[in-house]
């Protein structure tokens, strides 16, 4: 009897003991969203969802009476966000399309970790060199007092997401069965036809993947911005103007409130919005690639 | 026809092949223009010795090395661990349901959320719910969290690599569950693990944005000796250093630190990834 | 599943419990220490002060850090710290939140800045008057040339605003709110590293960031005089017989702010006379800001005499 229950308790110790790690892991990251939620939902309710989210000024500090809107705000995370990624794309898919097709293995096995590299370079360095840098010869080219726009800042975005587009990108290249391929050039076609029109198409799924979490990682960097972006609050018109995404927005203006307050409340209420948009554009972009996965099974 | 569909075929390899190289040559334009502009800064004296505000030429950055050390290992002893034994849950434990599908994919795309977003919550809960302050046990906390689900997702997908017939041959020969686990599968999904646990790591360690938020600090006179105490951080200080200091050596001094910074990074990224070949390599299944 | 429940209850309560004894074990003081944080603009100096302070205290334990006045005074409101450094005076409502938290805010001025308007080396502008600079940090002068200049757009750069400079600079000058065109900028060194390399720039710093302790600029810099209006003489920060006599019109003390009275003998009462006394004046002069004039140094006494 007693030698029964010991072997039952130990078989099931390790199980407990992960499970529990396990239960500790999921509720830290629950109470993420959850905290997040309670700091910042007092926001919506004193602003007004309408008002926050349209609204394009955001001053909570004014000379005369705080607005909360954070329309401008958007606007400047989506022009980095176009931009970074129309410079970002190309740039990734062609340099997945060269590992994946043309390079030999040997070639693919030293570049591939090299380009994976580039994303362990900290985003405060890539700042650092655009202030240092990339800035006054931005100013030069275009003849501008200073090269703190929305240019400088997405040139340096881009760098900073290259290596995810180009590494799922040429997950997803390599991932089209040969078979594909061998077909494609039985019938007589080039490499080149084949690339463009068999196997860029077959990956689809996947590269569209790809571009998902190249934006996820586009939207929420934050140094960059902060350093280069400019941060003027106007409304921007141009690429050459100065914008103020939502992410440097939060890291300049948290150190500044007093808990609880509505400015406090304010600022969680965009990093929820942030949260949620990220979030979201990464479940779709993997729900993409589960989808390829379980077909091509 | 042919000779255009051929002309066609080299423009576009070209391109293809250009985009790779100058993607490798922005990688080392990075390393050389930092070298350029902070070598100079850089002998033991700087690595050694304490931040001298007055006079920076004469002070070095080790308030800053020695910060950024702390955060790492304490990142590591509450992530590792915690991440690789909810990994192990998930995959060896849990049966194959939906919520084991819906966890998996939540915790999988938490990876995606902006740091700035983690230093918020670090700030709601570790530094004011909790009273911890703006300290280095805040500042771990919140990196831990950060790094937690790209080690729970490089775990479980190294786990998931390792063969069904390794764990039905050792549960028929007779070892019990728990037996399988320690001495077959998770030595076996180990390199892939700490592979993602290290990258996650570097990637930690160059986190500006959280520990703005959650506290590093401009000036320090002494070394932090308790997790309550405030701290000096590699990146804060590059940032610091870059925007706020008005020397006119501020600059190379802003390198120099950044410079120390992407060597660490690299270096722990490229020992992972060196790790992961070496034992992709070696597997024979 | 019941027993994963009890078993993770349990790691989380021994995590907590480890985490509890660690902060009972740091909060009986080991060494005396000080946080102070805030003013970007007092940032560097207080370092330094602290720095020499520390030269003959070496057991104490202080740290600094910047952010802005804003942050200073949040922190402070919070319970952070023990000192914040504010380039701007407390607001009515700050003081009333302070109230309600129980706290006794106590000002200590800690030296005279001259709030400094400076220019690319190459921009001809020789002065401008207080009403012009209002206007062009409104957005009402928008071209040089309105000014006396080249027919070139002026592009603003300012602090960000958790700033106390970027407060006092809009409260006392501008007096309306900034064109949201100015660029919000980092700290006042990111003001000066951007209007170097900006010919066409305008921007607003402390002195000390612009000046040094032989009354020269730091660097390739234009500091411009200010004219109060048509009829004074314009006077620029580098003139510190002039500002002595309290004729710059952009002049300000800069604060620092207490939660409550010093207990005697304390660390921070002791490293307020060292910011007052000679050696910390003679700091504050190479750190290029004005040392407190007699009437500062009464009120600083006044506060310092009720500590017992």
């Amino acid at each position: 009897m007693g030698f029964k229950k010991d072997v039952h308790f130990s078989k099931n110790l390790p199980r407990l003991i992960f499970g529990a790690t396990a239960a500790l892991t999921v509720f830290s990251l629950i109470s993420i969203f959850l905290f997040l939620l309670m700091s910042g939902v007092g926001a919506f309710k004193e602003i007004g969802i309408k008002e926050f989210f349209l609204g394009t000024d955001w001053n909570p500090t004014s000379f005369h009476a705080p607005s909360w809107g954070i329309l401008s705000l958007i606007v400047g995370t989506l022009i980095i966000s176009a931009l970074a990624l129309f410079i970002a794309l190309p740039f990734g898919l062609s340099i997945a399309i060269y590992l994946s097709e043309i390079a030999s293995p040997k070639m693919r096995e030293i570049l591939k970790p090299l380009i994976e590299m580039i994303a362990s370079i900290p985003s405060v360095v890539l700042g650092l060199l655009g202030l240092l840098f990339l800035a006054p010869l931005i100013a030069k080219i275009f003849h501008l007092s200073n090269g703190l726009n929305a240019l400088t800042a997405s040139i340096l975005v881009a760098i900073a997401a290259l290596p995810t587009i180009a590494s799922i990108c040429e997950d997803a290249l390599s991932s089209v069965s040969s078979r594909f391929r061998e077909a494609s050039l039985a019938l007589g076609a080039t490499k080149w036809i084949t690339i463009k029109k068999v196997v860029v198409p077959a990956a689809g799924s996947g590269l569209v993947a790809a571009i998902m979490l190249g934006l996820g990682r586009i939207i929420g960097e934050t140094m960059i911005v902060l350093m280069v972006a400019g941060n003027s609050r106007a409304f921007p018109h141009s690429f050459l103007d100065p914008v103020r995404p939502m992410t440097a927005n939060i890291a300049i203006e948290i150190k500044e409130v007093v808990v609880g307050s509505l400015h406090w409340q304010g600022l969680f209420a965009i990093g929820l919005t942030l949260f949620l948009i990220t979030f979201v554009i990464n479940l779709l972009a993997d729900i993409l690639v589960h989808k390829r996965r379980s077909y091509e099974n | 026809m042919k000779i255009r569909g051929y002309l066609q075929e080299v423009i576009y390899f070209s391109i293809f092949r250009g985009s790779a190289f100058i993607g490798i040559a922005l990688l080392f334009m990075v390393l050389v223009l930092l070298f350029l502009t902070g070598h100079s800064v850089i002998d033991w004296h700087f690595l050694t010795s304490f931040w001298q505000h007055r006079e920076i030429t004469k002070g070095g950055i080790l308030p800053a090395i020695i910060g950024s050390m702390y955060l790492g290992i304490g990142v590591m002893l509450i992530s590792f661990p915690l991440g690789i034994g909810t990994a192990i849950f998930i995959t060896e434990y849990s049966k194959n349901s939906f919520w084991r599908k819906i966890i998996q994919l939540a915790i999988r795309n938490l990876a995606g959320v902006p740091s700035v977003v983690y230093g918020l919550f670090g700030l709601a809960v570790f530094v004011n719910f909790l009273s911890f302050g703006t300290s280095l046990l805040s500042a771990i906390l919140t990196l831990s969290i950060m790094t937690l689900p790209w080690i729970i997702t490089a775990s479980v997908e190294a786990l998931e690599a390792v063969p069904q017939k390794f764990r039905e041959t050792s549960l028929a020969l007779g070892a019990t569950h728990w037996q399988t686990i320690r001495k077959i599968v998770f030595p076996a999904a180990f390199p892939g693990s700490m592979t993602g646990g290290v990258i996650g790591l570097a990637r930690a360690l160059g986190e500006t944005a959280p520990i703005i938020i959650v506290g590093a600090t401009f000036y320090l006179s002494s070394l932090p000796t308790s997790p309550l105490d405030k701290f000096m951080a590699l990146p804060y200080h590059t940032f610091i250093l870059a925007t706020q200091h008005s020397s006119p050596y501020a600059s190379s001094y802003a390198a120099g630190t950044a410079l120390v910074l992407i060597l660490l990074t690299f270096l722990l990224s490229l020992g992972a990834i060196t790790v992961r070949y070496y034992y992709r390599r070696k597997k024979d299944w | 599943m019941k027993k994963i429940i009890l078993f993770s209850t349990i790691l989380l309560v021994g995590v907590f419990v480890f985490i509890f004894l660690t902060l009972n074990q740091s909060t009986t003081p080991k060494k005396e220490s000080l946080v102070i944080k805030g003013s970007d603009t007092e940032v560097q100096l207080v370092s330094n002060l602290v720095e020499a302070f520390l030269e003959k205290n070496p057991k104490a334990d202080i740290s600094v850090t910047g952010g802005g006045s804003g942050v200073g005074i949040a922190a402070l409101l919070n319970g952070e710290i023990d000192l914040a450094n504010s380039s701007r005076k407390m607001e009515d409502k700050e003081l009333e939140q302070a109230k309600n938290k129980g706290l006794e805010i106590r000002e200590f001025i800690l030296a005279r800045d001259g709030l400094s308007i400076i220019v690319h080396p190459e921009n001809p502008i020789q002065q401008l008057l207080i009403d012009q600079i209002a206007k062009i940090y409104k957005g009402e002068i928008t071209n040089w040339k309105e000014v006396g200049g080249k027919d070139e757009k002026i592009i603003l750069y300012g602090r960000q605003s958790t700033s106390g400079t970027y407060v006092f600079f809009r409260n006392f000058v501008v007096q309306e709110d900034y064109s949201p065109e100015m660029l919000n900028m980092e700290g006042n060194q990111a003001i000066v590293d951007a209007v170097k390399a900006d010919k066409n720039g305008i921007g607003y710093v402390g002195v000390g960031y612009v000046k040094d302790e032989n009354n020269q600029p730091r660097g390739d810099i234009k500091i411009i005089p200010v004219a109060q209006d048509e009829k004074s003489e314009a006077v620029s920060p580098l003139n510190s017989e002039a500002v002595k006599q309290g004729k710059y019109p952009i002049a300000r003390p800069i604060f620092q702010y207490l939660p409550h009275l010093p207990q005697k003998n304390s660390l921070l009462e002791r490293f307020l006379r060292f910011e007052m006394s000679e050696p910390g004046q003679e700091i504050i002069k190479k750190a290029g800001f004005f040392s407190i004039n007699e009437e500062d140094e009464q009120k600083n006494q006044q506060f310092l005499k009720n500590i017992k």
